[in-house]
């Protein structure tokens, strides 16, 4: 801790989280004559092997509005057992179970080092997690057995406890049963129709078992827990096994000079009608292998005429691209479902010409899903990216949460302008909440469906008129939900998931000159936010890029950031 | 029939036997006769008395009758036909003479057509032959009542067949039977001898009517020459036989057998040769003249003539009987026609045994030939109970009048039901007394009696309406009628007794006499304007240029030339088609022939194909056609050189050139899409919902599967069939199967997406079963299984024919779905129905909006199948409503079939089921077919019928069309016909094979075209004309109340017949009942429609049913629409072990049922076994293995398996008729006074039902009532 930037590198290793300025300009005139705005990169489940998770609840300011955690920047009255809210000063009572609290008996959360803190939340019920397969069968044979025997190792990859389902599409989408003996099953559906949840649902004959259970009591909470076309890995593994190996490749004719017909526009409609209906707000993982663009239904992109070629940059750039828009509508439609029921969209696009992406970017970026973008599924890129979606940490857990929530608190001196990254909001307004809106704003809570180690969020503050105190505080609330490890033997084997709640409380100072800010100005996070502010720019225009930052630089640095968000290759980048 | 019956009632009377005899001697007399014929009457009276002693040789027709002693075999052989068949010969003579009898034959006869023959004459000269006349019947009915006298029997019987004799033969063959009448004349030498006979019969009564016979026996062959002339050979033949027969029976068998005889007989006459038969006993009328004169007296006062008449009539008993026989048929057209009525009455009254007379006057009146089959057996059974009335008879003189009272009463109540039929009742008894002498003079003298007769007739007919309804009315007729004679008093009651059922045309004699004359000999299509046997009669064919009737059959085989006589007939021009019919094995399917890569040679304009119709011209290098004369060139390929008549050298080697009916291969230009066509494909969709599975169907029709998918249909057997399958089941979604033979299991695709429906895959839906045999056979296996749980109950319907639809349309092929569906689809989806029954709407204006589909949407899928050439079968299994009106659009669209099976159960009903899968599964058809009917210049194809679609007003389109499917066409006049040419229709249906191969298959047909309405009656088939009526009324229904279809077929009926009445009969009273010979059974039929459910519902019949009959119905052809009307009803206690022959038939009504007897009642859909109470006990040990009534099981399906013949035969015979139909018939055993004898007794047509259908007396009755509105 021997310098202001060791102290300051030391903070981010620790709590996942670097500031544009690590001291603040005291006013808003200020900050604006500054232009790079106050402003941080979260990475909300930064790696903390040496962090042990908490077994309690977190402790609660009681005050309605407030509710913000325990934490070690409270002021803490040791004897008369009471701590001092550090946002809204409301002074609470220690819980019964902290009677032994004392200077030198104090629980984790006071403790400095623990900045930041993960809590295992017990309540609520159990959720099941759910891995949707939606595969294209419009592929090279080549392409698509490689992609069945990579779906087929992926099974053994998945917790055996967690529900797995499969859809293919091409011309029709298939819905498959599981678990049948002696004939396979499967809904079909026509690639031209959008369905809406409930008419899927009393398509799939998913209707029924509601009204039986709600007389029969205390069983009715297990059955929802798998249904036909979700089952546990472990029991359907050899059925699914056998079902991806007679995967065929859509029979439709494909006439010359046309392209396959391939419905995924309806596809992703299905699947995330499908988890909609069945499990929402729990972690399911839409997992969705396309080998070329959408042709027809709503969603498509291009028609199946081969002479007419796929959008270009240019037609995008020209708006002359006949269906980007309604496309984009269909999947922006389609994330904010998912994304409102805790659900992740990843898309594995393999094709040597353009697949879409550009339409359905939104799906990842509302719900925290991957983007691959690979030429073939035959490739190693495809092959190993796919895999390390289910890498797990030494302990045996995935390195991936699900159905998460962001939470901000500041105290008064900072207002929040929005985030960008890969969330949505959840309109909850608060006297923390800025006018000024930076990406996704107007919130002081987020969803973000799908969050892993790298996940990371720029979040944009304002720093309020008159700042006379010199500390401001803020705290976030990161609520997840944790894949839980299969493996080890002890483990909580039997739930595929449990709940987390991780706080950090992060404090800096405020700046009485500006020279101090530019002191403490971090660049690597300067620039990195303007990605961040580009992407979120693409469909929110309100946003433009800093003039003093180059470009040039921004591109430099995009594998980096990428990396922590999502994982674009240069093509994708293209489309924007 | 009354007014026939009146008429005939005196012809037949006076005429009947005496009448036979009379005319013939009449004719001795002459041909005095036949001029005096008119005049005859009055001759006759003197003839009568003259006569009776003809008479006496009419006996000797009678002889046949006398068959009557044969009748014991020869009865039997006639069955009741039988005889009358085998009579034929004679009786035809009998028949003819019966009509033309008095009228023509005496006309001609020009002796004395004195007023009342030329009345005679007239109705004979026209009717004659043709007419059947209702009085035959009446007389029959008569006769029936008449006396029953047990003496009388014998003789009543001769003396009906007699009378009718004279009457009815008269009246056709008339002249010519009057010839054979004159030389019948021989007759009345022999009649001389028997006269006295006969006088003694009359004294003794039926003694002499014996000695009579034998000697009228003689006398018979004489007649059946002389008639037969006309009928020639057959007629001779017959005569002879019948007459030995008649003799031998003759006497002792008298009255028994002679009915038959006379019965069997008079069907003969009525048939063919009738005529001339007839006229021979005409001829015999001749010495009617003599009876006319008898008549007269019934007329003048019944009394005078009785004495004589009832000599005469006794005599003409006793030799009417003989002639009865023979001259049955004829006597009884006779009797009919002429004295009938006036005779009968009086002579009824006389005693005649009249009674017995009257029945056989009654016969040969209602029929002049034919009629009088039917009338005579009536003669003899009913005859002979009025006899008992007869009793008045026993006075003899007076008794007669009072008999006739009676009788008339009788024959008029009877005719009231049929005024006819009271004619002829007092026909009977008249002929009775009258026979011999009444006959003729009864004819002659009848007009004036049988006016009188008519008027009491009238009398009772006006009551008739009331009857109409109920017997009441019937029966005051006849009281009236017997009230007009005084003397009916005595007789009166007797007279009450309605119309005796025997005495009205019996179809059972009618297809009993086509069935022995016909089916001996191959029927030749080559001979134009030629009517086929009866749909009921086996019989081969030989195709010569006209297409088989198996094919084709027509209304009528003489077109009227002008629009206008068509109009004044009212025949129905209309052809039944059956293009794809199967043809027994003897018989060689239609050739195929291949013009090559240019396609079948056609006329340039009308396109009609080369058929035996195109006139070769300038050396062959052209042809002219036959359809629109336009002149073709002769393609170089196919030149031949002309011999020196005109025909191509190679004309024998062609098929086109000298059949009526081949294929041609059709080229890519007949294709659609200018594409060779793929093989068809077979999909079945099953429902799997609740009751499905919980009936079982779903497990019978999966077991099933899995055998019968080795028998689709193939051409050749060799060759594993080309037809691929593909498998739905459905509930409120639908499961497409994946069974391409690569998959270790099959796949299930469940498509829930209803609204929108598509086929969710292509390669492995449709496959071939030989490939995927494994993969289908675990799908069957696993189908039942799946759903066994299912607690789904709500079905969709539209969506599942549009999958099928959509499959074949994927696969680019035509094809046939097979669908197993159980209740109302009321699951949310297009198609969608509602439960509209509502019993209160039965019987209302609203009630023809049940009947229409609910929803447009089913019209609008069925013209989409049919444009893909996708065909339908649906198989229903409902336990309650499911709106076979709307389900049933797409199936008849599309030239498919509904199976329902309502209540389905497994155990009881499986077999049934599985055995119509498996002929619909198995039977040849084609598709995606189009047919077009051409027609040579001057009537044109107007109106189409059946199971089919039309875009336009010309193509029949069929998306499929199979063997048991049948498109009935009406033709209409556009222009004037020529008589030399004749008409010409050649009907070309255009087809893909089962195995993928596009045909032509073309029928031709040639009809004449007449410019005499009586042609057109003499060459028409009451078969095929109900056939188109019924449907006709049948889809009239969607569109107008039912009771005004009810009305207007009544009403069309009712036109023919008077049409006939007023243009071809031989003028006679207005009471009495004049029915063309190829019409006698018209009304009977016509009842049968009017009464069947879909017209004149039961209470408990519920709409589903009435909807299935009429979709049933549209695409029957006539044996199978002859059936459902008129039900089989085999009395088995009666059959033969030993031979191979079937018991012959009786008449559908309760009162032929014995107590102790076992029953097979068949109607097409259902067969029933009825067990009398007092069955005997060896018959029941034989056919249930128990002794004991009781414990018969009244819910066996299928009789035990018992070693012994009789068990062997009876399970032969079922299983004969299972094979003859295209569904399978379930066999019910109906115990007496069970309650299942309720449905049983549904079926007894003849009998008054309870919904309030008309008995067929009663409705004879209405119907003469209307057709004599109309004449008046």
């Amino acid at each position: 801790m021997a310098t202001f930037q060791e102290f300051i590198q030391q903070n981010e290793d620790r709590d996942g989280v670097r500031f544009s300025w690590n001291v603040w300009p005291s006013s808003r005139l200020e900050a604006t004559r500054m232009v790079v705005p106050v402003a941080s990169l979260f990475t909300p489940l930064k790696e903390r092997p040496d962090l042990p998770p908490i077994q309690y609840e977190p402790v609660l300011c009681s005050r309605a509005t407030c509710r913000a955690v325990l934490n070690p920047l409270c002021q803490v009255d040791y004897k008369a057992k009471l701590w001092a809210c550090n946002f809204c000063y409301q002074r609470n009572q220690f819980p019964p179970t902290y009677a032994g609290i004392s200077e030198v008996n104090q629980p984790a959360e006071l403790l400095p080092q623990f900045s930041t803190i993960e809590y295992v939340v017990q309540r609520g019920p159990q959720m099941p997690l759910s891995f949707l397969y939606v595969v294209d069968t419009c592929m090279e044979d080549e392409d698509l057995q490689a992609l069945k025997e990579s779906l087929q190792m992926s099974l053994s990859l998945l917790p055996p406890t967690a529900l797995v389902g499969l859809i293919t599409f091409g011309r029709m989408i298939q819905v498959h049963e599981l678990g049948c003996e002696g004939i396979s099953k499967s809904y079909v559906f026509r690639g031209t129709k959008d369905l809406n949840a409930k008419q899927l649902q009393e398509m799939l004959g998913l209707t029924k078992p509601a009204a039986p259970q709600a007389g029969r009591g205390p069983q009715g909470p297990q059955v929802p827990l798998s249904n036909r076309f979700l089952q546990p890995v472990q029991k359907v593994d050899m059925n699914l096994t056998d079902l991806l190996g007679e995967l065929q490749r859509d029979p439709w004719p494909v006439t010359q000079g046309k392209r396959p017909l391939r419905s995924l526009g309806v596809a992703l409609s299905i699947a995330v009608g499908l988890l909609e209906c069945t499990f929402p707000n729990t972690g399911a993982r839409i997992m969705t292998f396309i080998g070329g663009p959408a042709t027809q239904g709503p969603g498509m992109v291009v028609g199946d005429e081969l002479k007419i070629p796929i959008r270009s940059w240019h037609d995008i750039e020209k708006d002359n691209a006949k269906f980007m828009k309604k496309a984009t509508k269909h999947y922006e439609a389609l994330a904010n479902r998912a994304s409102a029921n805790g659900h992740i969209i990843d898309i594995y696009a393999c094709a040597l010409d353009q697949t879409g992406l550009g339409e359905m970017k939104c799906c990842s970026n509302y719900t925290g899903g991957y983007m691959v973008m690979a030429d073939s599924f035959n490739t190693s890129l495809f092959k190993q990216t796919f895999q390390r979606v289910f890498t797990k940490e030494v302990q045996g857990a995935f390195k991936m949460a699900f159905a998460g929530t962001l939470e901000i608190k500041t105290s008064r001196e900072v207002k929040i302008s929005g985030a960008i990254g890969p969330c949505v909001s959840l309109n909850a307004k608060g006297p923390c909440v800025s006018e000024n809106e930076i990406g996704t704003g107007g919130t002081c809570q987020w969803k973000i469906c799908g969050v892993d180690p790298s996940t990371t969020l720029a979040i944009y503050f304002e720093v309020v008129n008159q700042v006379s105190v010199c500390v401001c505080v803020c705290v976030c609330v990161c609520v997840c939900v944790c894949v839980c490890v299969w493996s080890p033997p002890s483990a909580v084997s039997a739930e595929p998931s449990e709940r987390r709640v991780i706080c950090k409380d992060l404090q800096r100072g405020i700046a009485v000159r500006p020279l101090n800010c530019y002191l403490s100005i971090h660049a690597c996070t300067a620039v990195e936010e303007v990605p961040h502010r580009l992407i979120g720019s693409h469909f929110k225009k309100r946003f433009q890029a800093p003039k003093r930052i180059s470009f040039k630089h921004n591109f430099g640095m995009r594998g980096e950031t990428i990396s922590t968000a999502q994982c674009f290759t240069v093509r994708s980048m293209e489309m924007q | 029939m009354n007014v026939n019956q009146q008429p005939h009632m005196a012809s037949p009377y006076g005429p009947s036997q005496p009448g036979y005899q009379g005319y013939p001697q009449a004719p001795h007399g002459g041909q005095h006769m036949a001029g005096g014929y008119p005049g005859q009457y009055p001759p006759y009276n003197g003839p009568t008395s003259a006569y009776q002693p003809g008479a006496p040789v009419p006996g000797p027709m009678c002889a046949p009758p006398t068959s009557g002693a044969p009748p014991i075999s020869a009865p039997q052989a006639y069955g009741q036909y039988g005889g009358g068949q085998a009579l034929n010969g004679p009786p035809p003579s009998a028949a003819p003479t019966q009509r033309p009898p008095v009228s023509q034959p005496y006309t001609p006869a020009p002796m004395n057509l004195s007023t009342p023959q030329s009345s005679y004459s007239q109705p004979f000269a026209g009717p004659p032959t043709s007419m059947q006349q209702m009085t035959n019947q009446m007389a029959g009915m008569q006769v029936g009542p008449a006396p029953p006298a047990g003496t009388a029997p014998g003789y009543a019987m001769p003396p009906n067949s007699q009378p009718p004799v004279s009457g009815t033969y008269t009246s056709t063959a008339s002249h010519p039977s009057f010839p054979p009448t004159s030389i019948a004349s021989p007759h009345p030498a022999a009649g001389d001898g028997v006269p006295p006979g006969p006088p003694q019969s009359y004294y003794g009564g039926p003694p002499h009517a014996q000695q009579p016979f034998p000697t009228s026996s003689a006398p018979p062959p004489a007649f059946s020459t002389a008639s037969a002339t006309p009928p020639a050979a057959a007629a001779p033949a017959p005569a002879v036989s019948q007459a030995s027969q008649a003799f031998p029976g003759g006497p002792p068998h008298a009255q028994p057998q002679p009915p038959p005889q006379q019965q069997q007989q008079l069907p003969p006459f009525s048939a063919a040769g009738p005529t001339p038969p007839q006229q021979t006993p005409f001829s015999s009328g001749a010495p009617q003249a003599a009876p006319h004169p008898a008549s007269q007296h019934l007329y003048g006062g019944p009394p005078p003539p009785q004495g004589a008449p009832q000599q005469q009539q006794q005599a003409g008993f006793p030799r009417p009987s003989p002639p009865t026989s023979q001259p049955s048929s004829s006597t009884t057209a006779a009797a009919t026609t002429n004295s009938g009525f006036p005779g009968g009455p009086p002579q009824s009254s006389h005693p005649y045994p009249g009674v017995t007379m009257p029945q056989q006057q009654h016969s040969p009146f209602h029929s002049a030939p034919q009629l009088s089959g039917p009338l005579p057996p009536p003669p003899a059974a009913g005859g002979f109970p009025p006899q008992g009335s007869a009793p008045g008879m026993q006075g003899p003189p007076l008794q007669h009048p009072s008999m006739s009272g009676p009788p008339m009463s009788q024959a008029n109540h009877v005719a009231p039901g049929s005024t006819q039929p009271g004619m002829p009742p007092p026909m009977g008894p008249a002929t009775g007394g009258m026979p011999g002498p009444p006959t003729q003079p009864g004819m002659q003298g009848y007009p004036p009696q049988q006016n009188g007769a008519f008027g009491q007739m009238r009398a009772p007919q006006p009551g008739y309406p009331g009857p109409y309804p109920g017997q009441h009315p019937g029966q005051h007729p006849g009281q009236q009628n017997f009230g007009a004679p005084p003397q009916a008093p005595a007789s009166a009651p007797p007279a009450q007794k309605r119309l005796d059922p025997d005495s009205i045309p019996s179809p059972i004699q009618v297809i009993e006499d086509d069935r022995v004359n016909k089916s001996t000999e191959p029927f030749t299509t080559g001979v134009r304007g030629q009517a086929p046997p009866l749909v009921t009669t086996n019989f081969q064919v030989k195709d010569q240029g006209n297409a088989s009737p198996r094919f084709v059959r027509c209304t009528a085989y003489n077109v009227p030339c002008t629009s206008d006589m068509a109009k004044q007939s009212q025949v129905p021009l209309a052809a039944i088609i059956k293009p794809l019919a199967t043809l027994p094995p003897d018989e060689t399917p239609p050739y195929i022939v291949d013009h090559g890569e240019s396609g079948p040679i056609r006329c340039n304009r009308c396109k009609a194909y080369m058929c035996p119709y195109m006139q070769f011209i300038e050396g062959g290098r052209r042809f002219q056609c036959g359809f629109c004369s336009c002149v073709t060139e002769v393609p170089p390929n196919y030149f031949q050189h002309l011999d020196h008549t005109g025909k191509r050298v190679d004309c024998y080697d062609r098929p086109e050139l000298s059949m009526g009916s081949y294929e041609f291969l059709a080229t890519v230009d007949y294709c659609k899409n200018n594409k060779l066509p793929q093989p068809p494909a077979f999909i079945f969709l099953i429902d799997v919902s609740y009751n499905a599975v919980r009936s079982g169907m779903v497990g019978i029709v999966c077991q099933e599967l899995k055998t019968l998918l080795d028998y689709l249909p193939r051409e050749n057997p060799d060759v594993p069939s080309a037809v691929r399958v593909g498998f739905v089941t459905y509930n409120k979604v639908l499961h497409f199967y994946n069974v391409k033979a690569s998959l270790a299991q099959p796949q299930m695709m469940v498509v829930s997406d209803v609204a929108d429906m598509f086929v969710p895959l292509l390669d492995g839906f449709l496959v071939n079963v030989n490939e995927s045999r494994v993969v289908i056979e675990s799908l069957l296996d696993q189908i039942p299984e799946m759903f066994a749980d299912t607690r789904e109950t709500e079905t969709v319907f539209g969506p599942v024919i549009q999958a099928g639809l959509e499959a074949l349309k994927a696969a680019d092929c035509a094809g046939k779905l097979f669908v197993f569906h159980t209740s109302l689809p009321i699951a949310e989806a297009p198609g969608k129905l509602k439960n509209r029954e509502d019993k209160k709407q039965v019987g209302t204006d609203k009630e023809k909006a049940l009947f229409q589909p609910q929803v447009s949407f089913y019209s609008n899928l069925a013209k989409e199948c049919v444009a893909q050439g996708c065909c339908v079968d649906l198989f229903l299994f409902p336990n309650q409503y499911v709106d076979v009106a709307t389900l049933g659009v797409v199936p008849t669209s599309t030239g498919g079939s509904i199976y329902k099976y309502t209540y389905f159960q497994a155990q009881s009903d499986q077999e049934r089921f599985l055995h119509d899968l498996r002929r619909d599964v198995q039977k040849p058809m084609g598709f995606d077919a189009v047919m077009r009917v051409r027609t040579s210049t001057g009537i044109r194809a107007t109106d189409f019928f059946g199971s089919f679609y039309m875009s336009n007003t010309t193509d029949v389109e069929l998306a499929g069309l199979d063997c048991d499917k049948t498109i009935t066409v009406e033709f209409r006049h556009d222009d004037k016909l020529s008589e030399d040419t004749g008409a010409l229709m050649q009907c070309a249906v255009l087809y893909t094979s089962c195995c993928g191969q596009r045909r032509l298959r073309v029928h031709n047909m040639a009809v004449n075209c007449c410019a005499q309405l009586a042609d057109l009656y003499r060459n028409c088939e009451t078969d095929t004309i109900i056939n188109f009526f019924a449907k006709y009324a049948y889809r009239s229904m969607l569109n107008s109340p039912t009771k005004n279809v009810r009305d207007i077929l009544v009403n069309q009926c009712a036109q023919i017949l008077a049409c006939y009445r007023k243009n071809c009969a031989s003028p006679s009273s207005a009471g009495q009942l004049i029915l063309p010979e190829c019409m006698k059974l018209l009304p009977v039929y016509l009842n049968c429609v009017l009464k069947s459910d879909v017209l004149h519902p039961a209470a408990d019949t519920s709409l589903d049913d009435r909807a299935y009959l009429r979709q049933l119905l549209s695409c029957m052809d006539a044996s199978e629409s002859h059936v459902f009307f008129y039900p089989r009803l085999l009395p088995l206690h009666k059959m033969d072990t030993e031979s191979d022959a079937l018991p012959l038939a009786i008449r559908n009504s309760e009162e032929r049922l014995s107590k102790g007897g076992l029953y097979l009642l068949e109607t097409g859909l259902n067969l029933f076994l009825w067990v009398g109470a007092s069955a005997q006990q060896e018959l029941l040990q034989n056919v249930f293995g128990t002794t004991a009534f009781g414990q018969i099981d009244p819910n066996m399906t299928c009789l035990p398996e018992l070693d012994n013949p009789f068990s062997k035969k009876l399970r032969d015979i079922i299983s004969a008729f299972r094979d003859q139909r295209s569904r399978y018939m379930k066999l019910m055993v109906v115990k007496q006074d069970d309650k299942l004898e309720l449905i049983f007794k549904h079926f007894l047509v003849e009998d008054k039902n309870n919904s309030g259908g008309a008995s067929y007396v009663d409705f004879l009755c209405h119907m003469h009532k209307e057709i004599r509105q109309l004449l008046s």
